[in-house]
Formats: structure tokens, C-alpha cells, sequence
């Protein structure tokens, strides 16, 4: 079962929201980022040509424009490769883990995989981000030492950056796998967990924040 | 704000009536302490609706019917597969060879269900007389997996089996089929994530979770893997070896010669390093001499890889293997490297034109240090000095840069000889012959550092004057024994000629500074020039080549985890993944893997190097290992 929904990211910018059930202990999400314009490559490789020619007029040497000619190839070859995301994928599967895939444009894929059994609980966080408060989705961590404290804070989405209303379906699928997860595992904790308060403390995001108390009774 | 909170509101509630469900009536006490990040109950504790996984290798997908052999893990309630038996079996020589197995990699392996791999519509004796094969090997969940030959509908069932006389009130749980390639999963090693420091190593294996439980299942299994199809034995068996025992000829054969060659390796190397541990250069002044060569220590340091790596002790862990792997490949490109300079230096005949060409470089080096002392005894940048002492400093140096020079057309003969003994030396490795030019550049500037040193003690002894007879000037003094600076009465004679002093030594500060300054900063171009060839001969010596290979080449040996991806699904039928290795990053690959050099590393920050500049105090750039200079 698959569905589309459009929303827009931080800036402005149009997003789609591919969501496919497998079935109800797998779920994959898959949120588009807008795509590179004919119109940007075209300024960018036209500004880098004007100011070659502008140096080849200076100084006489046909090697400047050979050389911006490579520079154009690679700087775009290495963008598409190592900057530029495609799109960015979220598999749940109950009781195995969660994964994360970017895409890059060249179709490079990286991907994180984190066990269930490593996961806390995935909550969405306001953040200061320049010079603007946004919400992200992120993933709490366990700590090993410590059953209820959290270790470390893994942010999803970070290229995208969808708006709130894009996290909250997220969020709320995602929810309803764990709780699903954490009420069928054979763990005697995991019905402790849902019950009990739990106190989280503050960890370091993308510059401070201040992490609202989830009290889940 | 308001949204966020109401969607845990929700969520929480609704997860609080998932749990109010009653629980499994049949609960076993637990007989064994469990680690308490995972407490989990083994075997037969459950809640409905809880999802099994079974991992199945590919390499069985094709394999005809029989039963599934493997592990099962109750923790994370999954069960490896690990191989499939086929039919005609007796049911006692399949137990016995799974004890054999049990025993030799204690790992416990079991019968965990029935593989059916059919043609066309099941026939019932097939599927009753596989349920009955569930009575003979009893096993809690028994699985079922089924698939139709040619198309990709696979169906799967694990029941608890309650007893044979009421198939109602055995349970049945989803479950999720997990592919994974064996022969990857066998010979990969997992990279968990960086531990943070303050985390034992003990608190790590505990949470390491259930896929290191199935690599480490997968990797330990090696004696069922043993016997191929090929085999005359009273069990056959479909697993990734089936189709032959994977080995390489050349393999085989380096295995074999790799014994006497590391015996006889061995031995020579013993005899050159119990050579060189020999009395005769625990002498002062040699070993004074090997202390300051780089080319000793690098010489040192291989000696010490190639006896690790020509040990006839076998590796202990991978992380040692690898490490022997990686010294050997990096002591191959460091010859290989260094055969290729010395080539190019024959071909060209480059020693003989080095050699002619270093005397007039040095010359050429004396000349412009006696034309900047002549500038510095002048009127430097327009500064005024005080021309007496001028005069001596630079008469001074100059009769020191005569003498230097006069050393080096005494050696001009025999510069020739020395430099093709040198460059022979490069078949031992290019970081030899790096290290040479080191210390060839050091000797050749030995001038100037001893002009450093003149011009840097003089400067000190300056400001430590300067600053006790500000403190005269000023009615203090400095108390040794608190480490303090207090007040003091002194005498009238005492303050009279300590202002005297202190006025000399502040109108003759520019002239020693100026002079430090220039020399300081010679000094430095030296060191800059030498750092940057040990730096490069650092590169050599760490850089991990084998590993950076294995991951270019073969990179599911180096894992930092695994990725999963879903297969076509219809509904109705389980789940199915296909789990994959994730490669290591290079820069983890680096970072894990990298050899440990000889740790010359400049030990001060920029702050304290511009305290010590400004205090005169001398600067040695990298220490030898254990060994102080002065």
C-alpha cells in the first residue's frame, strides 16, 4: 500500500512524502527533496566561464580555460556525489530496527542502520538553526549503563527538513510501531517503560535546545 | 508546542491499552541471571502477536526439502538458519553429527523446523508426515517455511506445539524471513560503533545486540561447513560450501612455504638485532650519535615490524592479523618506492651531478649567511646598533661560518663515495632514504643551528637579567624558596650598580634580539623543511594499505553494520528482507586499522612554542624516543 502527500520544506521548497505499508510491523517513508534546476546549473557554470574569460583577456593563457573547463566537469561530478541528496528514506521494521538511506544524485546510497533494541524512543525536537526555531525528528538512543537515560540524539531528515506537518505523520506512524513493538517484545522492562515517566535529560542538537518533558502515562 | 505534545498524548495512551492485554499465561521462571539491558525470558514466554525472524542463507533458496538446522536465539527471538539437511536422513545420525558440530564450535546448533521446496499443490501425507518430523525433533517455535518451485511465494509457520492430540491450542506467530548471503556474513567482521571512554568494555558486549549474536552464530559454525555434497557421509547437507570447499591454490601453497621461510626470517633477523644490541654501540659517543640520526630510528623501527611480522607465533585475533598484513604490504611499498628512486638516480647518473653539485650549494649558503651578517652589522632595516657589540657578534659568526666552510672543502673528496653508499640504501626502503635527507639537510645546517644556539642563550641570559634587575629597580626580589617575588630592602651601592646594569643590558637588547630573531628564524625554516620530510615518512610508516584494499577490493570483509531491504511482498505472505553488509567508511577503515609509528610528534601547542620563542628558551622541535637533548 502505497501513498503520495506534497509538503514543503524550511525554505520554502517543495517536498513529497512517499509512505508504503508492508505491513503492519514494516513501514518505509520516503521524503523527496527538490530536485537541481536547469536554471542554477546553467548560472553557476556561466559565472565560473565569465571569470575564466575574464583571466584568459588578463593574462593571455589558454590554460585558464582549459582549466575552467575541469574545474566546471569535477566541482559538478563532486557535487552530485558527495553534496547533493536525492532523497531520504525511513524504514521501520518492528522488532528489528530502524534505517536511514540518503540517496545522493549520482546514486550513491549511505545508509545507518540502529537496533531496536539500541532505541529509546523517537521524538521530534525544536532547535535554533541559524537564525531561525525549527522542528526535527530524531531518534533517542539507550545508554548501555543506564536502562532509562539516553546516550545520544540521531536527527533524521537532515537534508530535507520537512515542516511540522510532514514530521507529525511521521512521528505518529513511527509511535504507533514502537508502542507496538515495545507491548509484544518479551522484555519485563518494555511494559515499565510505557508506564513509567520518563526523565530525559537535555543532550546538544544543532545548536541549544530545550527538549520538552514526555510524559507518556 | 501544543501539537507535539497532544500526538505523545495520544500515543501514549494508546500504547498504555496495548499493555493492558493479558499476559502469557505459561510464563517459565527464569533459571539463568539474564544482562539486564536485554532481560529477556528464554523460550516459551511470549505475547501474542509477536514476530519471529528467521535468517535464511540465499545459497539455500534453491535446495531441495528437508529440515532446517541451525540456532535459535531466544533474546531476540530469532533463529539463524545455517543449513538444510535432506531427505532420506535417520533421525539419530542427524542428532549425533549436530552434537559433533555442538561440540567443536560450541555453538548450539539444532533441528529448528522443515524446509518444503515443491513443484506444484502440497500433498497431504507430505505435509502430515513433516508435522510428525516436529514430534521427533522437538524444538519450541517449530518452523515451517515453504516454497513453490519457480516463483517467489514463499509461506512460513512457527508453531509452539502443545501436543499432538489438539492442533487448536498449539499458537502460531508471524514471522519475518530475513535473507542474508552466508559466505559474506561468514567472512566479514563487525566494526560496532566507536564506545564512548567512560563505557567498559564488559557493558558493550552485553548490548551488542542481536545481529552480532547472528554474525558471531554464522562465523563460529565453521564445522558444519565442512562436509560438501560430494561427500560419501550418512547426512547430506545444503549449505554455501556445498558445492566444493572453497580454497585457493596459490593460498595453500603461500601457507605452506609461509613455515620455514618465517623460521629461517626469524632467525636472521635475531642475529641482526642481537648485533646491533651489542656493547660496542652503547659507547658514549656513538650511541649519542644513533640517538640524534632519524635514519637510526627508522632503521629501528623496521627491524621491529619485520620481526613481528616474521614471528612464527601464529595471530591471535583478527585485529593482529590484520596489523601483520598491514606491516608487511607497507614494508613491500616502502622497497618497491625506494627501488624506483634509486633506478631513476642511476639512470639519470643524478648521484654523480648531486655530488658535484653540493659543494657550490654550499658555498653558495655560507656566502649569503656572511653577506646577512654583513647587512645585520651595518644598519639592518634602518635600525641603529650598538656598533661594539655588533662588531664581536658578527666577527663571531663570521669566523664560525670560515671554519665551516673550511670543513666542507676538506670532505669535498670524499662526498662522492659517501652519497652512492647513501643512495644504496635506498633498496631498503624510500623512508630510509627520506630519512637520510633529513638528516643530510641537518647536517649540512649544522651552521646555523649552532648560530640558533649562540644567539638564543645569549638572548635568554639577557632577559633573565633584564627581568631580576627590573625587579631591583623596582625593590624586589625574587624568593626561591616560596617561588614568589617579594619586597627587599637592598643597599644603596647594590640598587647603584644594579640600575647601572640594568641600563646596559636594555640599550644593548636590540642588538642580541635582532640577532636572535634572524637566526630563530633560519632556525625554523630548517625545522619546517625537516617536518615536513618526516611527515611524509609518517605517512608510510602508518598508513593502513592492506585494510584500504581489502575495503576497496573486497569490502564486505570490513563491516560497520548491515542494511536491510524488502522484497517484493503480497499480502498474506510473510514479510521478507534481504539483509546486506555495510561497508566500513575508509575514514574508520584508517582511523581502526592505522600502525603505530615512531611518535616523533612536536609535543608543545602554538601558545607554549610562542612563550618559549619569546623567552629565548631553545626549541627542539621532536624528541627521540626516551632520549632528552642536553
Amino acid at each position: 500500500m502505497e501513498d503520495e502527500q506534497s509538503f514543503s520544506d524550511i525554505c520554502g521548497g517543495r517536498l513529497a512524502l512517499q509512505r508504503r505499508f508492508y505491513s503492519p510491523s514494516c513501514l518505509e517513508f520516503c521524503l523527496s527533496c527538490p530536485r537541481i534546476t536547469l536554471r542554477s546549473l546553467t548560472a553557476v557554470t556561466c559565472t565560473v566561464w565569465l571569470a575564466a574569460y575574464g583571466l584568459f583577456t588578463l593574462c593571455e593563457n589558454t590554460m585558464i580555460l582549459s582549466a575552467a573547463i575541469f574545474i566546471t566537469l569535477l566541482g559538478l561530478l563532486g557535487y552530485l556525489h558527495f553534496v547533493k541528496i536525492d532523497h531520504e528514506t525511513l524504514l521501520i521494521i518492528d522488532s528489528l530496527g530502524i534505517q536511514m538511506t540518503s540517496s545522493y544524485a549520482s546514486g550513491k546510497e549511505s545508509t545507518t542502520f540502529i537496533e531496536m533494541g539500541q532505541v529509546n524512543d523517537v521524538v521530534i525536537n525544536e532547535a535554533i538553526y541559524m537564525q531561525k526555531v525549527i522542528y526535527y525528528l530524531c531518534i533517542l538512543l539507550k545508554d548501555p549503563v543506564e536502562p532509562h537515560g539516553i546516550s545520544q540524539v540521531v536527527p533524521l531528515f537532515q537534508s530535507a527538513k520537512p515542516r511540522l506537518d510532514c514530521l507529525i505523520e511521521v512521528y505518529r506512524s513511527c509511535q504507533d510501531i514502537l508502542a507496538h513493538q515495545k507491548a509484544t517484545s518479551t522484555s519485563p522492562e518494555g511494559g515499565d517503560k510505557i508506564i513509567s515517566a520518563s526523565n530525559r535529560r537535555s543532550h546538544s542538537g544543532m545548536g541549544a535546545y530545550w527538549h520538552r518533558q514526555e510524559d507518556k502515562r | 508546542m501544543g501539537l507535539v505534545s497532544r500526538g505523545a498524548a495520544e500515543a501514549g495512551r494508546g500504547a498504555a491499552s496495548a499493555v493492558d492485554r493479558p499476559g502469557p499465561p505459561d510464563a517459565v521462571p527464569n533459571p539463568t541471571p539474564t544482562p539486564p539491558a536485554e532481560g529477556a525470558d528464554p523460550g516459551s514466554s511470549r505475547s501474542p502477536g509477536m514476530v519471529l525472524k528467521a535468517f535464511f542463507p540465499t545459497c539455500c533458496a534453491s535446495a531441495d526439502s528437508g529440515l532446517l538446522v541451525g540456532r535459535w536465539v531466544p533474546e531476540q527471538s530469532s533463529a539463524v538458519v545455517l543449513a538444510v539437511v535432506h531427505f532420506p536422513f535417520i533421525p539419530i545420525q542427524v542428532k549425533e553429527l549436530l552434537a559433533q558440530v555442538q561440540q567443536a564450535s560450541q555453538v548450539g546448533v539444532t533441528v529448528l523446523g522443515t524446509w518444503c521446496h515443491r513443484r506444484q499443490e502440497p500433498e497431504e501425507s507430505l505435509g502430515h508426515f513433516l508435522e510428525g518430523l516436529g514430534a521427533i525433533f522437538s524444538h519450541r517455535p517449530w518452523f515451517q517455511l515453504c516454497r513453490e518451485r519457480g516463483s517467489k511465494s514463499w509461506s512460513c509457520k512457527a508453531t509452539h506445539w502443545q501436543g499432538p492430540a489438539s492442533p487448536a491450542a498449539s499458537g502460531e506467530d508471524q514471522v519475518m524471513l530475513i535473507f542474508y548471503d552466508q559466505r559474506k556474513v561468514l567472512l566479514s567482521q563487525l566494526h560496532p560503533p566507536t564506545a564512548l571512554p567512560d563505557r567498559q568494555a564488559g557493558d558493550t558486549t552485553a548490548s551488542a545486540g542481536g545481529l552480532a549474536a547472528v554474525f558471531d552464530t554464522v562465523a563460529r559454525s565453521e564445522a558444519l561447513f565442512q562436509s560438501d555434497r560430494f561427500d560419501e557421509g550418512p547426512v547430506r547437507l545444503s549449505h554455501w560450501q556445498s558445492e566444493g570447499m572453497e580454497a585457493s591454490i596459490l593460498v595453500e601453497l603461500a601457507k605452506w612455504a609461509a613455515g620455514p621461510v618465517c623460521l629461517f626470517l626469524a632467525c636472521l633477523l635475531s642475529l641482526i638485532s642481537a648485533a646491533s644490541a651489542c656493547r660496542v654501540f652503547k659507547l658514549w659517543p656513538l650511541s649519542f650519535i644513533w640517538s640524534k640520526l632519524s635514519t637510526c630510528e627508522q632503521l629501528r623501527h623496521r627491524l621491529e615490524q619485520l620481526t613481528l611480522i616474521f614471528s612464527t607465533r601464529k595471530a591471535e585475533s583478527p585485529a593482529q592479523l590484520m596489523r601483520k598484513a598491514n606491516m608487511l604490504v607497507s614494508v613491500l611499498l616502502d622497497v618497491a618506492l625506494g627501488l624506483m628512486l634509486l633506478s631513476w638516480l642511476h639512470r639519470k647518473d643524478l648521484i654523480g651531478q648531486l655530488a658535484d653539485a653540493l659543494i657550490p650549494v654550499a658555498d653558495r649558503v655560507a656566502e649569503e649567511l656572511q653577506h646577512l651578517l654583513q647587512w645585520l652589522m651595518g644598519a639592518p632595516a634602518g635600525l641603529k646598533m650598538n656598533r661594539a657589540l655588533d662588531q664581536v657578534l658578527g666577527r663571531f659568526f663570521l669566523y664560525h661560518i670560515h671554519l665551516w666552510i673550511s670543513y666542507i672543502h676538506l670532505m669535498s673528496p670524499f662526498i662522492e663515495r659517501i652519497l652512492w653508499h647513501v643512495g644504496l640504501s635506498a633498496c631498503l626502503g624510500l623512508t630510509v632514504a627520506l630519512s637520510i635527507l633529513s638528516d643530510i639537510i641537518a647536517l649540512l645546517t649544522f651552521h646555523i643551528y649552532c648560530f640558533y644556539v649562540y644567539g638564543a642563550r645569549l638572548y635568554c641570559l639577557k632577559i633573565h637579567g633584564l627581568s631580576s634587575l627590573w625587579r631591583l629597580f623596582r625593590g624586589k626580589k625574587w624568593n626561591v624558596l616560596r617561588q614568589r617575588v617579594d619586597s627587599c630592602s637592598y643597599d644603596l651601592d647594590q640598587l647603584f650598580i644594579g640600575t647601572l646594569l640594568f641600563t646596559i643590558l636594555v640599550f644593548l637588547l636590540p642588538t642580541t634580539a635582532l640577532y636572535y630573531l634572524v637566526f630563530t628564524l633560519l632556525r625554523l625554516l630548517v625545522v619546517a623543511v625537516q617536518g615536513l620530510i618526516h611527515l611524509l615518512v609518517d605517512l608510510i610508516n602508518s598508513l593502513p594499505l592492506y585494510s584500504l584494499g581489502l575495503r576497496l577490493c573486497r569490502p564486505y570483509r570490513l563491516a560497520a553494520g548491515v542494511k536491510f531491504r524488502v522484497l517484493e511482498h503480497e499480502t498474506g505472505r510473510p514479510l521478507r528482507l534481504l539483509m546486506q553488509i555495510n561497508p566500513l567508511p575508509y575514514s574508520r577503515v584508517v582511523h581502526t586499522y592505522r600502525l603505530p609509528t615512531c611518535g616523533c610528534h612536536p609535543k608543545h601547542s602554538w601558545g607554549s612554542l610562542c612563550r618559549k620563542l619569546f623567552f629565548g628558551e631553545l626549541i627542539y622541535p621532536w624528541r627521540q624516543r626516551g632520549n632528552k637533548q642536553d
